[in-house]
């Protein structure tokens, strides 16, 4: 046990200082993902409720596929494919050999499609509970779309949104770990780094384990909060 | 768009096939009958079972399946008494470490599913199954779950379809299912698009003979719906 402390420490043996710093970067790609499946949902929700027959075919095809594709293809996809088009555009550009993508973006990017894909669903849902007399009313003080999407369909839409998007949260951040596969070092990774070198695999991930339970406690409380303080003027039943 | 490569890879991919359905079977099995346990577990009303089956639930789903699975395949032999169990020769194989982190991976899902499917049936229910004498396991067996499985079913079909697209994860631990052929593919001939075209159908095609069977059980299950069928296909009215 305490040489389990000082290798999970911040002594000259211990790990801690790197730990720390890969819970950092699984933080920081999670959220890059989360926030760029936030744009993508939302675009695609938009495709399902207001676009035409070949748009809301297209936006359920994309739902489908990344929903029902293991997660581990589609960061292999994106890594790989990425690296693939990067190079062919330096090669056209002059340069030469093999160019490798960067794999926080290559990871952020597929973990953020795939997120998207759950995000979509969960705004579709939650335009369901705007009145349509509220869009009604909104058009017939001659409000433009956008300032109607900003102040009617936004504040109210998002506040039933929380509770799903705060499962889809939980979902990306635990799909961030697929992204050690292609070399971030993220919490997964730098336990498998450190399991190798120290030869305490069990050490390193259960340390691993604990870190996305803390990640996943503290983010839940924090959209617990926030649906809290979205839901302080909403009476409920 | 190279055809020739892409029925050769449909090909081989198709060669895993086997061992993704084995593995997704085995472990949605062993974690079905787990899950019932959890369930039971957390409405029995003790206090410790209950902690318990909580406390496990929140530890498979708040942690990634990849470091669940590597949890029990690389950590478990940092232990000596692990290598020198009865266990080792099975804890010491990929394919068993995999069916074991995914079927406790699933079963902490599915007891939620469960317990929401046994708590759907009112209580009304019950004590009508008491006055009539029927002792718990038969209250269980005939009142409980066939109108808990019938609730439960939607969701646990699409925790069928995602713990079959999970099955992917073993791969990372040198099983050659279809993920694990597909990555073998890409790096030997860097064609990432074609492979993931032909991986993705595969699984699509499995997910959604996944979804018709389970369909297909919900309609076994539920004998009032088949008979209201009729009702729902007259014209809708004019709004």
């Amino acid at each position: 046990m305490a040489d389990y402390v000082e290798l999970m420490g911040f002594g000259p043996r211990g790990w801690g200082l790197l730990l720390v710093r890969a819970t950092l970067m699984t933080v920081a790609v999670s959220a890059t993902a989360f926030a760029l499946g936030g744009a993508l949902g939302a675009l695609i929700a938009w495709a399902r409720i207001g676009g035409d027959r070949t748009l809301r075919l297209a936006a359920d095809a994309y739902t489908t596929v990344l929903r029902g594709v293991p997660d581990l293809l589609v960061i292999y996809l994106l890594y790989f494919g990425g690296s693939l088009a990067v190079s062919a555009l330096a090669q056209a550009l002059g340069a030469r050999g093999f160019v490798g993508v960067d794999a926080f973006a290559a990871g952020a990017i597929a973990v953020g499609a795939i997120s998207g894909a759950y995000q979509s669903e969960v705004f579709r849902g939650a335009y369901g509970v705007i009145a349509p007399g509220e869009l009604d009313a909104a058009r017939s003080v001659g409000m433009p779309r956008l300032m109607l999407f900003r102040r009617i369909i936004v504040p109210q839409a998002l506040r039933s949104a929380i509770p799903g998007l705060a499962n889809v949260w939980q979902l990306a951040l635990k799909e961030s770990a697929l992204i050690s596969v292609v070399g971030l070092t993220e919490i997964l990774r730098q336990a498998q780094v450190g399991a190798g070198s120290t030869r305490k695999p069990f050490a390193f991930f259960i340390t691993a384990a604990a870190l996305y339970l803390v990640l996943s406690t503290i983010s839940g409380w924090g959209f617990e909060r926030a649906e809290a303080v979205a839901m302080r003027g909403v009476r409920r039943s | 768009m190279d055809f020739a490569f892409l029925r050769e890879t449909f090909v081989l991919l198709l060669s895993g096939l086997p061992l993704t359905l084995q593995l997704a079977f085995v472990s949605i099995a062993a974690g079905a009958v787990l899950a019932v346990l959890l369930a039971l577990m957390r409405l029995s009303g003790s206090r410790w079972l209950g902690a318990l089956a909580r406390s496990y639930v929140f530890v498979f789903r708040g942690t990634p399946l990849l470091v669940q699975i590597f949890l029990i395949y690389y950590g478990l032999g940092q232990f000596p008494e692990v290598r020198e169990s009865v266990a080792w020769p099975f804890l010491r194989q990929p394919y068993w470490c995999a069916l074991l982190a995914l079927g406790l991976n699933t079963a902490a899902y599915s007891s939620e599913i469960v317990r929401g499917g046994i708590l759907s049936v009112p209580f009304g229910q019950v004590d009508a199954a008491r006055a009539c004498g029927m002792s718990r396991a038969l209250i269980f067996r005939r009142i409980v779950v066939p109108q808990g499985l019938r609730v439960a079913l939607p969701a646990y079909g699409n925790e069928i379809i995602l713990m079959t697209r999970s099955t992917a994860l073993a791969s990372v631990i040198t099983l050659m299912e279809v993920t694990g052929i597909a990555s073998k593919i890409i790096s030997e001939t860097f064609r990432p698009v074609e492979v993931f075209v032909c991986a993705g159908a595969i699984y699509l095609m499995l997910n959604f003979a996944i979804s018709r069977v389970v369909a297909l059980v919900e309609r076994r299950l539920s004998p009032q719906a088949r008979k209201r069928a009729p009702a729902a296909a007259a014209p809708e009215p004019v709004r």
